[in-house]
């Protein structure tokens, strides 16, 4: 058979490599990070135009696509945080039906959720599957200072 | 072969896609080390054949043969679709690399490879799916044209 010293260093390399990536990704995936306020209002009306509506304290609206394994489990830890804390809404939303948002609000990669207060403002942030613990340490102060 | 099952079709068990990126791993391996074309050809059929219909792509049958009956029934179930899109793009480096290979390029064949190597292997270690990912970033390369 024939052998490839080239073609092993290589595999090897990809692996390394894959392996970094992987490793990092899974160290930053699932973490709920505070956002400044953004001065664009344009942005504001466009998430209100997704159905995030002012009534509720708190949104979380998950963007999702259809070939995306992950968002159906994004989607029962936002459902299930949304089903036990009152004032707190779960919206999700299809990035291919909503180009221009995922432009506005630099989404690279779903699911990502944005957690969006009763001003139309976003709070926080999150890529991938979040624990439903992290999403409550949260979203828990937004909740509770208007109840 | 009744089709009792075809409600479920749809869906999978998740480590039966993670058992497959595990062997795709190693038949690329292989591929790299010895150099050879055929066998990438060869994977570029399981890549078709599993992007066709994911519970008869030949690793999945291999897991439900020897490795899910010795298992716990799947906590969860995931949708097909993701899946059978990834096996696509898998199948687009695969037949890369195999015509390069044999076409006397082995370096494009090498490169393929590689691609296709780091993305079985993130799905086979961490369950990432990058060929699932790929949906997104092709959308933001090629935008809905604006209706306003």
């Amino acid at each position: 058979m024939p052998f490839s010293l080239t073609g092993l260093v290589v595999a090897i390399a990809a692996i390394v490599a894959a392996a970094a990536f992987g490793l990092i990704r899974r160290a930053r995936d699932g973490r709920l990070r505070p956002v400044r306020p953004d001065p664009d209002t344009a942005h504001r009306q466009l998430l209100s135009s997704l159905g995030v509506a002012p009534d509720a304290p708190l949104t979380l609206l998950q963007f999702s696509s259809q070939f995306c394994a992950p968002c159906n489990r994004a989607r029962a830890v936002y459902a299930e945080v949304a089903g036990s804390l009152d004032g707190v809404r779960h919206v999700e939303v299809d990035v291919a039906v909503h180009p221009e948002v995922v432009d506005a609000w630099h989404i690279r990669r779903v699911p990502t959720l944005l957690v969006v207060d009763a001003a139309g403002e976003v709070v926080s942030r999150a890529v991938g599957v979040p624990t439903r613990e992290r999403v409550l340490a949260a979203v828990a102060p937004h909740v509770i200072v208007s109840p | 072969m009744t089709r009792a099952d075809a409600p479920a079709a749809a869906t999978l068990d998740p480590r039966g896609p993670r058992f497959a990126a595990g062997v795709t791993s190693v038949v690329v391996v292989v591929v790299l080390v010895t150099g050879s074309g055929w066998l990438a050809l060869a994977q570029a059929v399981v890549f078709a054949s599993t992007a066709a219909s994911v519970r008869y792509g030949p690793y999945g049958r291999l897991y439900r043969w020897l490795i899910a009956p010795r298992l716990a029934p799947p906590a969860e179930r995931e949708p097909a679709a993701p899946v059978r899109f990834s096996q696509a793009v898998g199948l687009v480096f695969a037949l890369t690399s195999a015509v390069g290979y044999l076409a006397g390029a082995p370096v494009v064949g090498a490169v393929a490879a590689a691609f296709a190597l780091v993305a079985a292997f993130l799905n086979a270690a961490f369950g990432f799916c990058l060929g699932c990912e790929m949906y997104l970033l092709l959308r933001r390369f090629y935008p809905v044209r604006r209706t306003s």
